[in-house]
């Protein structure tokens, strides 16, 4: 796997665009956590 | 004056001819001539970049100060709505907007600036270069951008009278005020860090590892520096537009901003002088580098933040808006600095950058569009008032 | 040296057998990075150049670029510093000393690094390092936001200013078309006293090393480009300080992309632990808020309570009074009652019963 790169600056590109997809999903993955977890919690409002 | 228009405009006809629409009716009109200067004769026509300075007066002031004075809209938002300080409340609209106008105007100078504006959208739909710091910032600016409009769809909404679609808005809000604070925060930071790739132009000075760091703190100062600075505008001049919440609130605003922007501009000083002493760059200190950094970092931030201090302490509103103007005066300095003045600086001076006229002329165009969408939204929108249909629900 | 175009298609051939250039970037992990192996470069030796400009016309032939105001045989242009521009991928200078032997003259060009700096920074990625050691710049991605001219610390990449709908960066291509076809750059092959060579970049520092132990002095014991930035693919060996003849030497060892790689590292780690870090900060004050209103709901409930408690002592204390006074009343109201009754009986018969009423 780490033949593939020659240069730092294709391994960061590659690494960076990896890195910026789970980021995404942590964005995206961390709310809708949440809700499921305060999900039974008594009804007030969370805005 | 305003008063006078107001009255005129609920008596009878509103005049056109106010010395402000007629000032800002020219720097349109000439505005619009030069963005077919430039859409039709290239950047060449109406810059005075060159090889050495490809980024000029539109990255160094629209981008960078746009950006840093926009932080208010997640200082107040995060303030109110994560850390819980309602008292905060009635600041957050006006703030929001500012920073919706602010991106929007940054997001429209950088069709100016760039060579192929219709390909700004590559980055991120279309090929990512994802190991540039500017990526990051595009990224990060079409969120934010797309986040803010979001964020301020209620107001709007309200004036419109679209109940549902403002309330489904409304529940957004937390998510939205978390996702806007991390978006902010990171480009904030890239901003400065998109200089790291250049320690060989940028003076030792300002340069430093620690540049987005610098970049991100200050932005917390100016933010609310520029919170303050633009409602004592609105007071003066949209003052009957505001509620009396709004009203009684902003005084208290005002007061713990300030005492918050002079202590975070107590820590960037330090935080400064340890970046100053990483890179043991105190020798540059007695240059003539160093008089103007000295400035910089003395008369824009050590002197901004006394004033502040004093005028929390002593409850005088008059010392803190005035400072809160210098303290803006002291980030666009800095921004300044880092992308024009200390950029290059090795360079003769007959090859370094001056704006020309016309760039000049953008910029100041580019700026009147935002006051006036500001003020028009603003006399129209519930931004310092609360709609009355809606007053119980913000209320909790 | 030179290179034959057998030896080009040899490299072409040639799989990656990596011999490590010396050029080595380091990632943040500390990972290592050598660069493409077997790529290409061009060894500059100042020391052979005549400054007659035929790259220069060899360049603008070979890339069609327009056609300059002067002539490339008018040597006079010679008498200004000239820098790249949009229309000039590359420019020889003369630099004149005092201590006769001659003026000396650069040939400047993109340097080729081995991680460029401006590859790094572009955002599209319209610039890319190629396996043949070229940095090749594809217009159709490019936005023109000129970053790449920012990070350059060469300040090779040059803009059509001029141009309103199609601008272009400019720049050296080391001609990897024409590697690609087993030719040599334009430049190079043009060159009439071998001032410059072409080939891999690992013999072309051989070369140099070569070169310098022959004749110690009549270079400086430096190969421009080995190391700077990282390391380039155009070397340069010269008789003088490097920085004497407009080069800088001051840019350090460090690769542009080691410079940006700590704060896009931050980046991803921020935005995630800042989220959790504010929802977490937003659950407290939600709960600190909920607290505070428990307990001032609890306050309430006891002061509630505290005076239910005090009201009930009241009433009670109430009802005993009012009990005692029935019973006073009542006792009263008996004992009224029978000394009425007495008195009546006394009244009856007062005289005769006189024994009975003294009875009761």
């Amino acid at each position: 796997m780490e033949q593939a790169f020659f240069t730092l600056q294709e391994f960061m590109t590659h690494t960076k665009a990896v890195v910026y997809l789970l980021m995404a999903a942590a964005l995206i993955g961390l709310p809708l956590f949440w809700l499921f977890l305060t999900g039974r919690d008594e009804k007030k409002r969370t805005f | 004056m305003q008063q006078i228009s107001a009255s005129l405009k609920n008596a009878a006809k509103p005049s056109v001819w106010t010395p402000f629409n007629i000032v800002a009716g020219i720097i349109i009109a000439v505005g619009l001539v030069l963005t077919v200067i430039r859409f039709t004769g290239g950047l060449g026509a109406v810059t005075n970049l060159d090889h050495h300075t490809p980024w000029g007066l539109w990255i160094g002031f629209d981008l960078l100060c746009g950006v840093a004075l926009a932080a208010g809209g997640y200082m107040t938002s995060a303030a109110c709505y994560i850390f819980g300080l309602k008292r905060f409340h009635s600041a957050v609209r006006p703030a929001i907007l500012t920073a919706f106008l602010g991106y929007a105007l940054v997001v429209l100078a950088l069709h100016y600036d760039v060579g192929r504006p219709w390909r700004l959208p590559y980055p991120i739909f279309y090929s990512q270069g994802t190991s540039s710091l500017l990526f990051e910032v595009a990224l990060c600016v079409f969120l934010y951008l797309t986040v803010l409009f979001v964020e301020f769809t209620p107001a709007a909404l309200e004036w419109l009278g679209l109940k549902r679609a403002r309330n489904l808005v409304v529940r957004l809000v937390l998510v939205l005020t978390i996702f806007g604070v991390l978006l902010s925060t990171l480009h904030q930071s890239s901003l400065g860090a998109l200089y790291l790739i250049a320690p060989s132009k940028l003076h030792p000075l300002w340069y430093s590892s620690y540049l987005a760091l610098f970049f991100f703190v200050s932005s917390m100062f100016a933010g609310l520096s520029m919170v303050i600075f633009e409602s004592t505008l609105s007071h003066r001049f949209l003052h009957h537009k505001m509620d009396e919440h709004h009203i009684e609130q902003s005084h208290g605003v005002a007061i713990s901003f300030a005492k918050a922007a002079s202590f975070i501009m107590v820590g960037y000083l330090f935080m400064q002088m340890i970046g100053l002493a990483a890179d043991n760059d105190w020798h540059y200190l007695t240059t003539g580098w160093g008089a103007w950094y000295l400035v910089e970092m003395i008369g824009f931030v050590a002197l901004p933040a006394f004033f502040f201090a004093v005028g929390s302490r002593e409850r005088n509103l008059r010392l803190i808006r005035w400072t809160a103007l210098w303290a803006v005066l002291g980030i666009v300095l800095n921004r300044l600095n880092v992308s024009l003045v200390a950029f290059n600086w090795q360079l003769p001076a007959d090859q370094r950058y001056f704006p020309s006229w016309m760039e000049v002329g953008i910029t100041l165009f580019i700026v009147t569009l935002g006051v006036v969408a500001y003020r028009f939204i603003a006399t129209r929108m519930p931004i310092f008032y609360e709609h009355p249909d809606y007053k119980e629900q913000q209320e909790e | 040296m030179g290179i034959t175009r057998r030896q080009l298609f040899g490299w072409m051939a040639a799989a990656g057998a990596g011999a490590l250039a010396p050029g080595v970037a380091k990632a943040a992990t500390g990972k290592h990075f050598s660069g493409y192996p077997e790529s290409f470069g061009v060894l500059h030796d100042i020391t052979h150049c005549i400054g007659c400009r035929k790259c220069e016309a060899a360049c603008n032939e070979v890339n069609d670029l327009p056609a300059p105001d002067k002539p490339f045989d008018d040597l006079k242009v010679l008498q200004d510093k000239r820098q790249l521009n949009a229309t000039a991928y590359t420019v020889v200078n003369r630099y004149q000393f005092e201590s006769a032997s001659g003026p000396l003259y650069v040939k400047t060009q993109c340097n080729h690094c081995l991680e460029p700096a401006c590859a790094s920074a572009c955002f599209v990625k319209a610039l890319r390092k190629d396996e043949t050691g070229a940095v090749v710049y594809d217009a159709s991605l490019c936005v023109g936001c000129r970053y790449c001219m920012i990070a350059c610390p060469f300040q090779v990449p040059a803009y059509e200013y001029d141009k309103a709908f199609t601008p272009r960066v400019m720049k050296c291509t080391l001609c990897y078309p024409r590697i690609r076809e087993g030719k040599l750059p334009g430049c190079v092959a043009a060159c009439p006293k071998e001032a410059l060579t072409f080939g891999k970049r690992d013999e072309l520092i051989k070369e140099a090393q070569r070169r310098i132990n022959r004749n110690p002095e009549k270079y400086v014991d430096h190969i421009y480009g080995q190391f700077e930035m990282g390391g380039t693919s155009w070397l340069y060996l010269s008789p003088r300080s490097f920085s004497s003849l407009g080069m800088r030497e001051d840019l350090g060892d460090k690769a542009a992309p080691e410079y940006t790689s700590g704060a896009l590292a931050v980046v991803p780690m921020a935005v995630t632990a800042g989220a959790v870090l504010l929802t977490g900060i937003y659950a407290i004050a939600r709960r600190r808020e909920q607290i505070a209103e428990d307990e001032r709901q609890a306050a309430v409930a006891q002061t509630r309570a505290q005076a239910e408690e005090e009201m009930k002592q009241k009433l009670a204390e109430q009802k005993k009074a009012a009990d005692k006074e029935r019973e006073s009343v009542v006792k009263r109201e008996v004992e009224k009652a029978l000394k009425e009754a007495e008195e009546q009986r006394a009244a009856d018969k007062p005289a005769a019963d006189d024994d009975s009423g003294k009875e009761t």
